[in-house]
C-alpha cells in the first residue's frame, strides 16, 4: 500500500529508535493524543522499542470514550421510541451507557443502524420520509466537518426528519484541561495529525507557549510516531517548546480552509461535558442557531435524561494520562470487552481496548 | 473447557437476548455455545470440537458436518450463497481428512426473491459440487413471509469417507508442529464487504470461496502426517488459532509478516479499520504437520491451484492457549480472540 508500508518499515522505526536513544540524556514523559497513536503505539510495541528514559502516557483522543453515559442513554431512548432509526459509527455500539448499550438495544428491538458517513443517514432520511433519523454525531474536529456537511445538505434538501444528537468535542481544550490540573506529568505532545489535517496547527501555538510545552503534530503509522517521539524528545533536551509539524504529508499550516468554514457556519463552540472529566468549558461543539431544529437533544425533548457513571471505572484518570490500564485494579478481570465497566474497554481507539486486545497480561516496556 | 486466565474469565451464562455478535465467532459466541449448545448436547463426538464429526460404521469411518448459510448480499464479487455452501460443507468434511459422498440442501427462502435469482443460487450449487465432485443428494424448502429472510438462506449436510489413516483432529495437535497457511487470508470477508457497502475500488476483490478438499487428500493419499486441518471462517486466521490453542490445550507461535494478506484485501481492511487476520476465508485453511512432513506438505499444497500460495507461518510451542505473534517491528504480543465482530471505526 502506497503511503502505508513505508512509514511501517521496520528498518526505518529502528532508525529512529537509534536516534531517539541516542539523543535523550534524562526521563521525559509525552502524551500521544489520540487514540489511533495508541492503539499503534500498543499494537506494534513502539513503546518497547524506546529508551528507558521516555515514558508514553495516553491522551483523551477517543471520541467514543468521552461521549457522556448520558449521551448514550438518550440515542438508546431514541431508538427505542416507534418510527425512530438510530445511525451511528460501529464505534459507538459496544459503549455501555448506565444499563445496556447500543448493541443491546439493537437485540432488544430498538432500531440501530450502523452507516460508514453521515450521508448515508441523510439518504436513508430522504428514502424513508416517514421515519425519524437521527445520526450520532460524535467525535473530535475530524468528523466536524462531514457531520456540517450531513446538516447543511438535509436543510438544502428540506429534510424534516433528519437531526443529529451532537457529542463533538474539541482537542485543544482536552490539552489545556490537562496541562493545567495540578497532578499533570505531561512534558510534550504528540498532537493527533488528522484533527490537524482539518484545523491546521495554528491553535496549539498559544498553548506551546502558555504552558512551555513541545508540540509535534504526528501521524499514526511507527515511523510518524517514533518520528514524533524524536521531535519531541529533542525540543525537550534542548530548551525548546514549539509547535512542529513533521506530518506535512497530510497536515497543512492552515488545515483545511474549505472544512473550517463549513464546520463554522453549522456549529459553534459551546460547553461540552466529557465523560469522567465532567464539564469543560468552551471544549466542544453544538448547533448554529440557524440549525438548532436539527438538535435531536432539543427537537425529541431528550434533555431530561442524566445519568451517573460507574464509580469502579477509572477511566477519567486514564484519559488523562495519569493511570495506565493495566494498573486499574478492575482491568481484566471486572471490566473486559464483553462486560465494559466504562468505553475505554470497547472503543477501538480505547487505551484499555489495546492493552486488553495487545497486551493482556498488563505489562508495558 | 477453557483454562482460567485472567483474559480468559469463567464462561458466566448467557442471558436477555440473541445479538449479532453470538453469531460472530469471538468471545461472546463462544460463550454461547459452550453455556447453552454443549452443555445441553454433550457427547463424546461433539466433544472433539472439530468441523466434521467422526463416526464408525464397523471398520469405516463416516465423517458428518452441518453448516448454515445466511451470507448478505447472496451474490458477491467471486461466487454466491450457492458455491459457498457447497465449498463450506465439503471443506469441513475435508478438515477431518474426508473424501465428500454426498450433500444435502435445505432453501430457506423469502416471499418475494425472484425465481431467476433462485435459479442463478441452483446453478451455482450445482456447478459447484460438480466441479468438487460430489452430488446433492437430498434437500427441502420452505418458504418464510416477506421481511422475514435475507432472500435465500441455505442449510447444508454433507457426508464423506474419511481417508487419514489417524484421526484429525486438536487433540493430535503436538508441541513443536508447524502451522501452515493455504493461502492470503481475509479475501472472502474484505469482498463482502465492499460488496455489502457498495464500496467502488479500482479492482474488484474476488471472494477466495472455494472447495479445498482435493490439496488435502492428495497430502493424505501421500503419505503426508497431518495433526490437525481447519478452515479459516468466521473470525478468520486469528479466530481459529485461538480456538484451536485452547481445545488443544498448547502455544501458538507466528510471525506477522509471514502471514500472506493480498495488497487490495489489506488497503479494504486499513480502510474499514479491520485486521485483516480476523477477517473471513472461505477457501483457505490452516494445516498442524510435523516439522519432519512441512517440505512434503508444501510441496503438494503449492501443486493446487486452491492452495498454490500456501506457506509457513509458524509453530506450536509456548503457554498452552495462548497466541504469541510477533508484529512488524520485531516486537511480540498476544494474537487476542477478539470480543465480538469487529466494528468499522469512527475515524
Amino acid at each position: 500500500m502506497r503511503f502505508l508500508d513505508e512509514y511501517r518499515d521496520a528498518d526505518l522505526a529502528r532508525r529512529y529508535a537509534d536516534a531517539i536513544a541516542r539523543t535523550v540524556t534524562r526521563p521525559w514523559t509525552l502524551m500521544e493524543i489520540c487514540g489511533g497513536q495508541t492503539h499503534a503505539i500498543v499494537r506494534f510495541g513502539i513503546d518497547r522499542l524506546l529508551p528507558k528514559e521516555i515514558e508514553l502516557v495516553h491522551g483523551p483522543g477517543c471520541p467514543v470514550c468521552v461521549t457522556p453515559i448520558a449521551r448514550i442513554d438518550q440515542a438508546i431512548e431514541l431508538a427505542s421510541r416507534p418510527g425512530h432509526v438510530l445511525c451511528s459509527f460501529g464505534d459507538m455500539l459496544r459503549v455501555p451507557g448506565s444499563h445496556r448499550d447500543l448493541l443491546r438495544a439493537k437485540a432488544e428491538g430498538a432500531d440501530v443502524r450502523i452507516v460508514y458517513s453521515p450521508l448515508d443517514a441523510v439518504r436513508l432520511a430522504e428514502a424513508e420520509p416517514a421515519r425519524r433519523i437521527t445520526f450520532f454525531a460524535v467525535g473530535f474536529e475530524t468528523t466536524a466537518p462531514a457531520n456540517a456537511l450531513a446538516v447543511r445538505t438535509a436543510a438544502d434538501r428540506g429534510l424534516s426528519n433528519f437531526t443529529i444528537l451532537v457529542a463533538h468535542v474539541l482537542v485543544p481544550p482536552a490539552i489545556e484541561a490537562i496541562l493545567g490540573s495540578p497532578g499533570n506529568r505531561v512534558q510534550g505532545f504528540l498532537a493527533a495529525g488528522h484533527v490537524c489535517t482539518v484545523m491546521g496547527v495554528e491553535e496549539y501555538r498559544p498553548l506551546a507557549a502558555k504552558y512551555r510545552v513541545p508540540i509535534v503534530v504526528t501521524g499514526f503509522e511507527p515511523a510518524d510516531i517514533l518520528q514524533g517521539v524524536l521531535m519531541c524528545v529533542k525540543q525537550l533536551e534542548e530548551g525548546r517548546a514549539e509547535v512542529e509539524n513533521p506530518y506535512a504529508r497530510a497536515v497543512r499550516t492552515g488545515g483545511n480552509a474549505a472544512a473550517r468554514a463549513l464546520v463554522d457556519e453549522v456549529f459553534e463552540v459551546a460547553e461540552r461535558d466529557w465523560r469522567g472529566l465532567g464539564p469543560i468549558p468552551e471544549s466542544g461543539l453544538r448547533l448554529t442557531p440557524r440549525f438548532r431544529s436539527f438538535d435531536a437533544e432539543t427537537r425529541y425533548e431528550l434533555g431530561h435524561i442524566v445519568a451517573v457513571e460507574s464509580g469502579e471505572c477509572r477511566s477519567a484518570e486514564v484519559l488523562q494520562g495519569r493511570l495506565k490500564p493495566h494498573e486499574c485494579p478492575a482491568f481484566g478481570r471486572r471490566c473486559n470487552p464483553e462486560n465494559p465497566l466504562g468505553a475505554p474497554m470497547v472503543s477501538s481507539e480505547g487505551a484499555c481496548a489495546a492493552y486488553y486486545r495487545y497486551r493482556p497480561s498488563g505489562a508495558s516496556a | 473447557m477453557s483454562d482460567f486466565t485472567l483474559q480468559c474469565p469463567t464462561p458466566l451464562p448467557v442471558d436477555g437476548v440473541v445479538q449479532l455478535a453470538h453469531g460472530g465467532g469471538g468471545r461472546i459466541a463462544q460463550r454461547l455455545l459452550e453455556t447453552v449448545f454443549f452443555d445441553a448436547f454433550a457427547n463424546p463426538i461433539l466433544d472433539r470440537r472439530h468441523d466434521a464429526a467422526v463416526l464408525s460404521l464397523g471398520e469405516r469411518r463416516l465423517a458428518m458436518t452441518t453448516d448454515g448459510f445466511v451470507v448478505r448480499p447472496w451474490r458477491f464479487p467471486g461466487g454466491n450463497i450457492g458455491s459457498l455452501a457447497v465449498h463450506g460443507t465439503v471443506n469441513d468434511l475435508a478438515m477431518a481428512g474426508a473424501r465428500p459422498l454426498g450433500v444435502s440442501a435445505a432453501f430457506i427462502l423469502e416471499e418475494g426473491f425472484p425465481i431467476a435469482s433462485l435459479r442463478e443460487v441452483v446453478d451455482s450449487v450445482r456447478t459447484a459440487a460438480r466441479d468438487a465432485g460430489v452430488s446433492i443428494v437430498a434437500g427441502d424448502t420452505k418458504v418464510v413471509e416477506r421481511g422475514k429472510g435475507d432472500g435465500v438462506y441455505i442449510t447444508t449436510t454433507g457426508v464423506g469417507e474419511v481417508i487419514a489413516p489417524d484421526p484429525i483432529d486438536p487433540s493430535r495437535i503436538r508441541p513443536g508442529d508447524a502451522i501452515l497457511v493455504s493461502g492470503d487470508v481475509g479475501r472472502h470477508g474484505a469482498a463482502v464487504m465492499t460488496a455489502r457497502e457498495g464500496l467502488e475500488l479500482d479492482t474488484v476483490i474476488l471472494s477466495d470461496s472455494a472447495a479445498v478438499h482435493h490439496p488435502i487428500l492428495a497430502m493424505l493419499e501421500r503419505g503426508v502426517t497431518v495433526s490437525c486441518l481447519r478452515d479459516a471462517t468466521r473470525g478468520g486466521i486469528a479466530t481459529i488459532l485461538n480456538e484451536l490453542a485452547r481445545d488443544a490445550r498448547v502455544g501458538v507461535r507466528i510471525a506477522e509478516a509471514a502471514v500472506p494478506v493480498a495488497d487490495d484485501v489489506a488497503s479494504v481492511c486499513e480502510l474499514f479499520g479491520l485486521d485483516p487476520l480476523y477477517v473471513a476465508c472461505e477457501g483457505r485453511f490452516v494445516a498442524f504437520v510435523p516439522e519432519s512432513d512441512v517440505d512434503a506438505a508444501l510441496e503438494v499444497l503449492r501443486e493446487f491451484e486452491v492452495s498454490a500460495g500456501a506457506c509457513r507461518v509458524g509453530t506450536v510451542q509456548g503457554r498452552a492457549g495462548e497466541i504469541a505473534m510477533t508484529g512488524r517491528l520485531g516486537v511480540e504480543r498476544v494474537l487476542d480472540l477478539l470480543s465480538g465482530e469487529q466494528l468499522p471505526r469512527i475515524c
